[in-house]
């Protein structure tokens, strides 16, 4: 499994230590699992965990036209984001489908963060690059660069994340909302600490310079008795959150629309952006599919690429991510199918029929929101 | 990892302990770990008759299922309906409470040593560390 093209995090001897399960994920090596995953699911639940997230992307924006520069080459409307806080928003081909999903951070006035999928980064700076030097009236005051090799980054995910932070921060936490950052120092070095995550709990990311990640690791691990967790927890935590994956619910094939998030399209921002044309004609006509939410009430698992069918039998579907989900304690999925289709659903699970019925994502609702 | 001495193994990962005309059955240590968390194990019915190096069951874990192959012919004698309940004793005790199903060898038990598909423990070692 490991193979000498794969990139290293600057946690690697961490993980070693830690003895997990390494894997090869977008070209980095990363861990899967530090022993039982469920467990590690369950701490993000219940408390909290340490996540290695360096592989993802970093691409900074900056300049006084940055803010335009993105309203064009992104689908939400940035330059209306205050400094200091973030947005879900996403990256679109001309014909409207998803080319990844990114959280962007203001950082500051003139300087955004953009953070893309591991996998999809190298995409993400060709089109920025590119799109920031066709945007109308926005190409010179504006610089994109790929941070990615700079920064490493640390999640605490779960709902004692704060607390155990909070002592090794000069951040008043409590003074960071949801998708919002700051500038502050964890352990002693300077880092961006932002509260967002991929796990449907509250925590933060915390993105540092990569010869400082191990230094904040130990002390989150040390001092606050932090337990780590793996990519394979990750997955099923952000499938219970209803969470969508790039590669699983989202790609070129779908837009914004079909994936249910037809919120974060701004189509009412002034100007053109990448996508507008074909993504206002669908928000017209309609998502050409539905993601929903199923529960199985077979032990046996829906997993990716498995047929969704109607009573009678037709394939009304596919099956985008399954998992056994640990805080319901049956298999979930998240499927797209026709957009009139109704249940019951069945899915075809290995030549079986299993039956599931739909429900509203996400699948898990953390306690208090 | 371990790879117990006194127990016959498969391409498919199973190990075998053989008592009298009865094998035992289960999955590697190597398997389970490769697997993860073991979630549901779908086991042959007892009074089936099980092919050797066909399909007879499934493990799912939490990112992928396997299918469950019967190492030799015969007819299914137990099954360990502790799974049931508690899936994650394969990962815990792949060689002794995650046990998985048990066969009655149709040869007796002097077809069992003719199997021609398992593996000793040397030879099981050598097939994981070519798997890397």
């Amino acid at each position: 499994m490991e193979s000498k093209d794969t990139r290293d995090t600057p946690l690697r001897a961490v993980h070693e230590r830690l003895g997990a399960t390494m894997t090869d994920f977008a070209g980095w090596l990363m861990p899967l699992r530090y022993g039982s995953e469920t467990a590690e699911h369950n701490a993000v639940r219940s408390d909290a965990a340490l996540f290695d997230l360096s592989h993802m992307g970093e691409i900074a924006v900056t300049g006084p036209d940055a803010g335009a520069a993105l309203d064009y080459a992104l689908v939400g409307w940035l330059s209306r984001l205050a400094p200091g806080r973030a947005r879900y928003t996403m990256l679109c081909a001309p014909d409207g489908g998803v080319l990844d999903d990114l959280v962007v951070y203001r950082q500051a006035e003139d300087r955004y963060l953009v953070v893309a999928n591991a996998s999809n980064t190298e995409v993400v700076l060709r089109e920025l690059n590119e799109r920031v030097t066709s945007a109308p009236g926005a190409g010179r005051g504006c610089t994109v660069a790929d941070e990615t090799a700079d920064t490493g980054l640390i999640a605490v995910q779960g709902p004692n994340g704060s607390s155990r932070l909070a002592p090794l921060t000069s951040l008043d936490l409590s003074g960071i909302k949801y998708y919002a950052g700051a500038y502050g120092s964890v352990a002693g070095r300077r880092a961006w600490v932002a509260r967002t995550g991929y796990t449907g709990e509250d925590g933060f990311e915390i993105f540092c310079a990569p010869q400082d990640a191990e230094h904040i690791w130990e002390a989150l691990s040390d001092s606050s008795s932090l337990p780590a967790a793996g990519l394979a927890s990750r997955d099923t935590l952000r499938l219970e959150a209803g969470m969508p994956l790039y590669g699983n619910e989202l790609g070129p094939d779908v837009t914004p629309y079909e994936a249910g998030v037809g919120r974060i399209v701004k189509l009412d921002k002034p100007g053109d952006f990448v996508g507008r044309e074909a993504l206002a004609a669908r928000a017209a006509e309609g998502p050409r599919s539905s993601l929903i939410g199923l529960v199985a009430s077979s032990r046996r698992v829906p997993r990716h690429g498995y047929a969704v069918l109607s009573g009678d039998g037709t394939q009304v579907g596919t099956v985008t991510s399954g998992a056994p989900s640990p805080t319901l304690g049956a298999p979930i999925a998240m499927a797209y199918v026709a957009p009139r289709a109704e249940g019951p659903f069945g899915i075809d699970v290995r030549g079986k029929t299993e039956p599931a019925s739909v429900t509203e994502l996400p699948f898990y609702h953390r306690k208090g929101k | 990892m371990s790879v117990p001495a006194e127990l016959h193994y498969t391409q498919e990962h199973e190990w075998v302990s053989i008592e009298g005309d009865t094998a035992s059955i289960g999955i590697t240590d190597y398997a389970a770990q490769a697997l993860g968390d073991v979630v549901y194990v779908s086991t042959p019915e007892v009074g089936a008759s099980v092919t050797a190096g066909e399909p007879c069951g499934e493990v799912e874990s939490t990112k992928s299922v396997s299918d469950l192959y019967s190492p030799l012919d015969g007819e299914v004698t137990e099954v360990n309906s502790e799974l049931d309940d508690n899936p994650g004793l394969v990962n815990a005790e792949p060689y002794g409470s995650g046990w998985i199903f048990r066969v009655r060898v149709a040869d007796g038990a002097s077809g069992i040593t003719a199997q021609p598909g398992l593996l000793s423990p040397t030879e099981y070692e050598e097939l994981t560390k070519s798997a890397g």
